[in-house]
């Protein structure tokens, strides 16, 4: 099959969004990581329904959970910024609301996810 | 620009399961990524102290919490299930058809006993 693209272009394998394949195996190893982590996680919430302000920060306070926490924490707001950057980029045409909109999305993610960690070691270091 | 006819003609197809299930996973996805802010409220909570812990348990136990939780454990299962079938079809696996409508029948049939079963099991514990 003739190829369209220069020599260059295909020795770099970046494709028209410049950087190759990088977000969509992203996505799949963040998706891979989360299988264990989510499934680990609405079990643990299951266990603990009605559980007391106690028990709770009993559970978050174990070095093991506080670590598997941070850990869900990470992947769940990094292959969550990951997709919605996808959806923008998909139903946002204008340029400058798109631009906005990622920008956004990453501040968000970054704020929550940095929020949720602090909150977990605060109670595993007894604050 | 604007008014040149956008790829797919989502108008002029037949709702399928298929593109159906599809779109599902990408709605899904954008809901878990709202209810993160709720395990986040949930963890700051837990970590200002007693009485912020239950406010938000308070809110959880609320009429409201509970369709907020039923909601979310759906779409959580959902898009866990459904993004194990899209790893599949990543690796180059079930692409034929009929595997194609067998694994998507499959990924509801899951994640509604998976939710069933994980409020049965919360439920017994009150």
């Amino acid at each position: 099959m003739t190829s369209m693209r220069s020599p260059m272009a295909r020795a770099r394998g970046l494709g028209s969004a410049k950087d190759g394949t990088t977000h969509w195996w992203a996505q799949r190893l963040s998706a891979l990581a989360l299988i264990p982590l989510v499934v680990w996680f609405v079990a643990s919430m299951v266990a603990m329904t009605g559980a007391d302000y106690v028990t709770v920060r009993a559970w978050i306070g174990s070095p093991l959970v506080a670590g598997l926490l941070i850990l869900l924490i990470a992947t769940v707001f990094y292959h969550a910024h990951l997709g919605l950057q996808v959806v923008v980029e998909d139903y946002v045409h204008h340029e400058a609301t798109k631009f906005g909109a990622i920008i956004a999305i990453k501040a968000l993610a970054i704020v929550l996810s940095l929020t949720g960690v602090l909150a977990v070691l605060s109670i595993l270091f007894g604050a | 620009m604007s008014s040149r006819p956008l790829s797919p003609h989502l108008q002029v197809y037949r709702p399928q399961l298929t593109s159906a299930l599809s779109i599902l996973h990408r709605m899904t996805g954008v809901i878990n990524a709202l209810g993160t802010a709720l395990l986040t409220w949930w963890l700051v909570a837990a970590a200002a102290g007693p009485a912020a812990f239950a406010t938000v348990q308070g809110f959880l136990g609320s009429p409201v919490g509970y369709v907020l939780l039923a909601g979310w454990s759906l779409t959580v299962f959902y898009h866990l299930c459904n993004g194990i079938r899209h790893l599949f079809w990543d690796a180059g696996y079930g692409f034929e058809l009929a595997n194609v409508y067998r694994s998507g029948i499959a990924v509801l049939v899951v994640a509604a006993l998976l939710t069933a079963g994980a409020w049965g099991a919360g439920l017994a514990l009150l």
